[in-house]
């Protein structure tokens, strides 16, 4: 006789029905060479390293940025001193958005979010102290990626660390944000030209730097679901390697420098899964699709942050488990660098306090849990392995849809993505309502006493005003002729195809601003309007 | 027939997070409202214009990226200078619950945070509509 279960469906957050439990039948046809591989072998499933963390733990890398580059430079000791092994900036909106702290647009918005950056001297401030060649650093930032990469170059130049040995990422991922962040400011094809060239110019002067980190981090957290973070993530970094291949680029030049970024939801065992399918799709597009031979072009490196929208505002504490689970899911999916949210995450930036219960989490899974010991412990798990095989089919099925409507960039032009995303979020809020998933301290276990709330980080209103003094200064104090040249000279490359990189290095010596590099190529390319679907 | 409710949903100044507004201007349409969503990107001015415009009964404002005290009160005013004091003004998001006060004071009717039920959202809108006598 059947026994009854608790529910008619069981299905975790990116509402996949699951059965009961899974049999060998579930993943008959797996050859262990074929489609897992030792660790750090193609194709790559269990690990994109030999020895994985027993050679050396994944990268803590804690998202920071608040208030002016003295603040986030103080943060940022803060985190080395408290074992953090890499950096990573948050800049404010203004900042992502290409203007200067002086625009009217601005108000309100300066250092709100992370930190103010306008010129050089941010930068110089941001990193004073900070020996770049001793840690990478990673910004998020997409439009002005490249201007942002070029300051940082010219303080490692400040500091004597020649560029060859400087290490770190920019997001520099725009078809993610016409998808899902929306900090977008030009149309696409001026866009992806400024990213393939960076990719050109480190390629051959900045070898150790990630010049791209392909997300689906954001992709996820507008709503989308685990196979569809997998599956437009990956279609995105398709699409940029067939740009730097129209380019003329050697594909096993670059292809070691592209870097990825995963979100790490709370259903733990997808999650698992979906980091070992997109190493396994990745590899296999690589050799097969592209013709790369260099094993390092093989590999999806991937860095982790573990999942902002699941945390809440109720009972925040509660966060803190989370995150745990989650961050462990990423660990055991065999990720190269984490990022952990604060339990204050749905209530304002973190605080000292926050942050460090955030990466000390790391810390005691790192050292606490022997999860490190030993790479892929759930390679063969009849569940896990045929979770990672439904990954990759699904995947495979959003490609060709994505092929048959024309690629990415017209799936985007069209609303497609933006639409499937939007469907996928509001369907999960409407099974919160039915009941039909469950967020604790939400839609049940709620607590109608609950009054305590922790302590928030506010950012001084004085900000603004401090930050749109240095602004002024510097512009007061620099070369205004070669500042002016500068400018001129990038408008000028910037209607013809070479290559921008050298430009917006002078640019930046010069102490142009963000926001007059921005206004230049805003005024020769047009901004990007979306039609906004729901 | 009786006439919907028109709400404006909107996104202020530099703030691009709108799966939230989406969510809620999909809740409304589901429910029977009217609903105009605004897009990214807009200053005050242009979402009092389009309040205006579009005859809207509620104007619903999403705000996660922490400038509300300075966009949402100056939106309220440009309504303010266009005639417009009786449409049901809403915030949601990430607002510190010590910034509601100063809200209320400007003329929100209410702030609703994160985990916020949709039933309740337009329950309340359909209660604190003040414009035509909706039954
Ligand atoms: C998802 C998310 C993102 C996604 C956004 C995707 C998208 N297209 O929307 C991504 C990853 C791209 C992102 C990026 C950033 N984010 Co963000 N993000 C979040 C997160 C985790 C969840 C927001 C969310 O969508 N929740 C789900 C929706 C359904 O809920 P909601 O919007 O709260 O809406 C509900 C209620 O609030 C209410 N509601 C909302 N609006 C309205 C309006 C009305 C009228 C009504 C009645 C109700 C209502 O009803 C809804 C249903 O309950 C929050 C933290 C959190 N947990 O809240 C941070 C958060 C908002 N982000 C933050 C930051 C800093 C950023 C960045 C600026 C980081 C950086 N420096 O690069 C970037 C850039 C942002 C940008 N695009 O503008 C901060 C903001 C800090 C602050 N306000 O003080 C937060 C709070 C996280 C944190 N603690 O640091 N983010």
């Amino acid at each position: 006789m059947e026994a009854k279960e608790r529910k008619e469906r069981f299905a975790g957050v990116s509402d996949r029905e699951v059965k009961r439990f899974y049999r060998p039948e579930d993943i008959a046809g797996l050859d262990y060479d074929r489609d897992l591989g030792d660790p750090g072998t193609y194709p790559f499933t269990r690990g994109v390293y030999p020895t994985m963390y027993r050679g050396r733990l994944w990268t803590m890398r804690q998202f920071a940025g608040y208030g002016t580059a003295e603040e986030t430079n103080a943060r940022f000791k803060y985190l080395l001193e408290q074992g953090q092994t890499g950096l990573s900036v948050a800049f404010d909106m203004p900042t992502l958005l290409g203007y200067d702290s002086d625009h009217p647009f601005a108000d309100g918005e300066v250092g709100k979010l992370g930190v103010a950056v306008d010129t050089l001297r941010d930068f110089e401030i941001l990193f004073d102290g900070i020996p770049l060649d001793r840690v990478s650093t990673s910004m998020t930032i997409n439009p002005p990626a490249s201007i942002m990469l070029a300051m940082y170059l010219a303080v490692a130049e400040q500091q004597g660390v020649p560029w060859d040995r400087v290490s770190g990422t920019i997001q520099n991922d725009i078809l993610k944000d016409y998808i899902a962040q929306k900090t977008y400011i030009y149309p696409p094809e001026p866009s992806i030209r400024l990213i393939v060239d960076t990719i050109e110019f480190c390629t051959r002067y900045v070898p150790k730097w990630n010049t791209i980190s392909i997300s689906g981090y954001h992709i996820r957290e507008a709503g989308a679901t685990a196979a569809q973070e997998l599956a437009f993530t990956l279609a995105n970094g398709m699409y940029y390697v067939e740009a730097c291949l129209a380019r003329g680029l050697d594909i096993d030049a670059f292809a070691p420098r592209l870097s990825f970024f995963f979100d790490v939801h709370n259903d733990f065992f997808e999650e698992i899964a979906k980091f070992r399918a997109a190493r396994r799709i990745w590899a296999r597009k690589m050799r097969e699709k592209y013709g790369a031979k260099n094993p390092r072009s093989w590999m999806l490196r991937t860095h982790a942050q573990t999942a902002g929208v699941s945390l809440t505002a109720q009972q925040p504490q509660n966060n803190i488990v989370r995150v745990a689970i989650q961050a462990l899911a990423a660990v055991l999916g065999g990720t190269q660098s984490l990022h952990t949210n604060s339990y204050d995450e749905a209530l304002a930036l973190p605080t000292e306090e926050s942050v460090r219960i955030a990466l000390r989490t790391q810390q005691i899974i790192a050292e606490e849990t022997g999860v490190a010991n030993v790479i892929d412990p759930l390679a063969g798990s009849y569940y896990v392995e045929s979770l990672t095989n439904q990954l990759e089919e699904e995947a495979e099925r959003y490609f060709k849809k994505i092929e048959a409507i024309g690629g990415v960039v017209r799936g985007i032009e069209t609303g497609f993505f933006q639409r499937e995303i939007a469907e996928s979020a509001y369907r999960f809020q409407r099974r919160l309502k039915t009941g039909d998933y469950c967020v604790v301290g939400v839609n049940k276990y709620v607590d109608p006493e609950e009054k305590v709330r922790p302590r928030i980080l506010r950012v001084d209103p004085e900000v603004q005003r401090r930050q749109v003094e240095r602004l002024r200064e510097v512009r007061q104090r620099r070369d205004p002729a070669r500042a002016a040249r500068a400018l001129e000279q990038l408008r000028k490359a910037s209607g013809s195809n070479e290559n921008l990189m050298p430009y917006i290095l002078e640019a930046v010596k010069a102490y142009c601003s963000e926001g007059e590099i921005c206004g230049v190529w805003r005024e020769l390319w047009g901004e990007w309007r979306e039609e906004a679907v729901y | 027939m009786e006439e919907k409710i028109r709400v404006l949903v909107a996104k202020l100044g530099l703030d691009a997070h709108d799966r939230g507004a989406k969510v809620i201007a999909r809740a409304y349409r589901d429910a029977g409202f009217e609903v105009i969503y605004t897009g990214l990107f807009q200053r005050p001015e242009a979402v009092a214009e389009a309040a205006v415009q579009e005859d809207v009964d509620v104007v619903a404002v999403s705000s996660l990226a922490g400038a509300h005290l300075t966009l949402i009160p100056e939106l309220i005013q440009q309504l303010r200078d266009r005639g417009v004091d009786d449409v049901l003004i809403l915030a949601g998001g990430v607002i510190p619950e010590e910034d509601v006060p100063a809200l209320l004071a400007h003329g929100v009717a209410r702030v609703f945070g994160p985990g916020s039920d949709l039933d309740e959202i337009i329950a309340f809108t359909r209660e604190n509509v003040r414009r035509r006598a909706w039954s």
